[in-house]
């Protein structure tokens, strides 16, 4: 792989980073710029972004990290089923330590030892082919990112006729969630980063509605340092000249159009439903459901579970509020001391992209 | 769930594990040797000290490029001993094998062992095997123990440690986890990373003919350089600062921990050793690593500093600071 240390140049990186210092000398008040992508979340902390900008410039993360936005009863679904007779539950590895109302895919996995991680549905899939006495559960979560592939997956499972492969579908989309935040009353939002790959799916245009009806910039971002500072530094110019406008910065990704093939696929899979964000509540049209002639594959399906709605809130976790990016970790009396990455009280420890588990690695003071 | 279980992490080296070493294993065993936690015990005589540590190896797949099972299980040992100063002579090897293994397999990983251990120049003098039915471990594990003897003029100790000391690698990092990861073929990523392991005796020996300079040694194995590092300033009067653009890394493996979104400082080694010494000192002893096959590449990466006491930082390339935590690591078990 080349052109790692290439956009790492630190003399690129210095003169960017002059130039957001002299634009944000003409700024009338202090911004927020929020990213909502957990991968942009780990870079600003790895680098040390926040602490270079000036102080006038407050980055904020937002609702990014799939992981993060599934709720409680998600996990509590997932372990009922993990319950039932000759059930085998595959998940992405960082789910295994998110906490559900009462435990964890990773305690549950100790008890019984049919939960396993994988890195791909179609390691599920294949897992399902393998083991025909067995009913595969995979743990569908993530955002247009992955829907592609879990919708080719389903696809594939339907021509192959496969009867032991299901989903818990929990998958999520990102315009909706940031167009949520900003109908919120004390919303303070002045930029957003747009992430990265999301975009290569979705392509420019979905955003346009937040730079029409919020004027709010929006700059579509790559995951290099030097993307996010120049990122950064588009959207100070864009405040500036009080021009409201989506701007690709990672032209090299990401096309105006999206991916049109990975577009159609997920519309031939799945409807758009209401859905349930950890921390922030229901949003409408947020999330993904499996089209009817695909439910045979719809977990939820086949197992009925009953799960108690549990709406305690996590003893002064502030994760929704950070979520929605009008906290930081450091204002949570939980963090570092009693919620941490062993320990993970709420959504954004658990989740190595989430904000507080990035505050934790790599900005505590 | 009120009763708490062993999960994964508690074996992964990291912070579950120190609980577990805590609130288990020292609390019941508690003694004066023990409790010092170093690689190994040290048990000390008139005229010399005596070095004991032990170490079991799970690794899966148990042949993986640059190692396998048994080369792992020797060095490890040595390497533990040599890093407590001491020059190793003695190992014992048990096998706990399942029902059902080649027993090709089994001699060609015992082969394995013999060529470390004589290139190594130790004897491994004792051992024990055991066979449990099909299914109840996976193929074979393997329990090391080694003694060493350590001259007194050798004093390792944190203690010693103090500002403007130098920290030094003898070379490229995170090669083992690695190997072992992707030769499981989970990804799908044909890479020539080897495993980096090796027996560190002969390096450190040459290290030991002046040792008044070196104040603390240890390999960084599971958890890799971070959790290492980690390990060292916990609990102490001072802070370490290491250089991003000075920390030896092949540019694949780099490129793979891209891929993976992988920290190269959580990933494990397996032959190499971070040394800590006098600033003055540190000229003589990467000179004398140089002339070691496995100090080629050695290198100052990080100095001891007296802010911020008990953390690591790191300056990175952008000349930005960040701290480095340690590696909680489950994300890959039985790499070793």
């Amino acid at each position: 792989m080349r052109f790692i240390e290439e956009y790492r140049k630190p003399e690129i990186q210095k003169r960017i980073y002059k130039e957001i210092q002299r634009k944000s000398s003409l700024l009338k008040k202090n911004v927020n710029l929020m990213e909502v992508c957990g991968t942009h979340t780990m870079v600003i902390g790895r680098y040390g972004i926040r602490k270079l900008m000036p102080e006038n410039i407050n980055l904020i993360s937002g609702p990014g990290c799939p992981v993060c936005v599934s709720p409680e009863n998600f996990i509590d679904t997932a372990i009922e089923i993990s319950k039932k007779k000759d059930v085998m539950i595959t998940t992405f590895g960082d789910m295994m330590k998110v906490p559900g109302s009462f435990s964890s895919l990773e305690k549950e996995k100790a008890i019984r030892g049919n939960i396993f991680v994988v890195y791909s549905p179609l390691d599920a899939l294949k897992i399902a082919e393998e083991n025909l006495e067995k009913n595969i559960i995979f743990l569908s979560i993530g955002f247009e990112t992955t829907a592609p592939l879990i919708a080719q997956t389903i696809k594939i499972a339907k021509e192959k006729k496969i009867k032991n492969f299901f989903i818990l579908c929990g998958n999520k989309l990102i315009p909706p969630a940031m167009i949520n935040l900003l109908e919120e009353k004390d919303t303070n939002i002045d930029g957003f980063i747009c992430p990265g790959h999301v975009s290569v799916i979705i392509g420019t245009s979905p955003y346009i509605e937040i730079t029409e009806r919020f004027n709010i910039p929006c700059v579509i971002s790559g995951f290099e340092p030097f993307d996010i500072i120049l990122s950064i530094y588009i959207l100070l110019s864009n405040l500036i000249e009080e021009k409201y406008e989506v701007i690709n910065e990672y032209k090299r990704t990401v096309k105006e159009e999206g991916n049109l093939k990975a577009k159609k696929i997920i519309e031939e899979v799945f409807d758009i439903v209401d859905s349930e964000w950890r921390g922030i509540g229901i949003i409408k049209n947020s999330g993904l459901k499996l089209k009817k002639e695909f439910e045979n594959f719809d977990a939820e399906k086949r197992y009925e579970v009953n799960i108690k709605k549990y709406s305690k809130n996590k003893r002064n976790c502030i994760c929704g509020e950070i979520l929605k990016g009008k906290k930081t970790p450091f204002d949570c009396s939980l963090f570092e001391k009693i919620c941490n990455p062993e320990n993970p009280i709420g959504p954004c420890m658990v989740s190595s992209e989430g904000t507080c588990s990035a505050y934790y690695k790599y900005e505590k003071k | 769930m009120k009763k708490n279980k062993i999960i994964l992490s508690h074996g992964s080296g990291g912070k579950l594990m120190y609980a577990l070493i805590e609130n288990i294993f020292l609390k019941n065993f508690k003694n004066e040797i023990l409790e010092k936690l170093y690689d190994s015990a040290i048990i000390e005589f008139k005229e010399f000290d005596l070095c004991f540590t032990t170490d079991s190896y799970t690794v899966n797949p148990i042949f993986f490029p640059g190692g396998d099972i048994g080369k792992l299980a020797v060095c490890g040992t040595i390497n533990d001993l040599s890093v407590s100063g001491a020059i190793p002579f003695y190992i014992s090897s048990s096998f706990i094998i399942e029902e059902g293994l080649d027993i090709s397999i089994l001699e060609r990983i015992v082969i394995s062992m013999k060529k470390m251990a004589e290139r190594s120049k130790i004897k491994i003098v004792t051992g024990d095997t055991k066979v449990v039915e099909k299914g109840k471990i996976d193929k074979i594990f393997i329990n090391t123990s080694g003694i060493g003897i350590k001259k007194k003029n050798v004093k390792l100790s944190i203690d010693r440690i103090e500002e403007n000391d130098v920290v030094i690698i003898n070379g490229e990092i995170a090669e083992h986890g690695l190997a072992v990861l992707l030769s499981r073929n989970t990804f799908n990523i044909d890479s020539d990373i080897k495993s980096d392991c090796a027996p560190l005796n002969e390096l450190i020996n040459l290290l030991l003919e002046k040792p008044e300079g070196i104040k603390f040694m240890r390999d960084p194995t599971r958890g890799g350089l971070s959790s290492t590092l980690n390990e060292i300033v916990k609990n102490s009067n001072f802070g370490i600062v290491i250089y991003e653009d000075k920390i030896p890394i092949k540019k694949e493996v780099l490129s793979i921990c891209e891929i993976l979104g992988f920290d190269p400082l959580n990933i494990a080694n397996e032959g190499k050793v971070i040394i800590i010494c006098g600033k003055k000192e540190s000229e003589w002893i990467l000179k004398k690593m140089r002339e070691n096959k496995y100090g080629k590449r050695a290198q100052i990466i990080g100095e001891v500093i007296k802010e911020p006491k008990g953390k690591v930082i790191m300056e990175t390339k952008l000349g930005t600071t960040r701290i480095i935590e340690m590696s909680l690591g489950e994300e890959f078990p039985r790499i070793c």
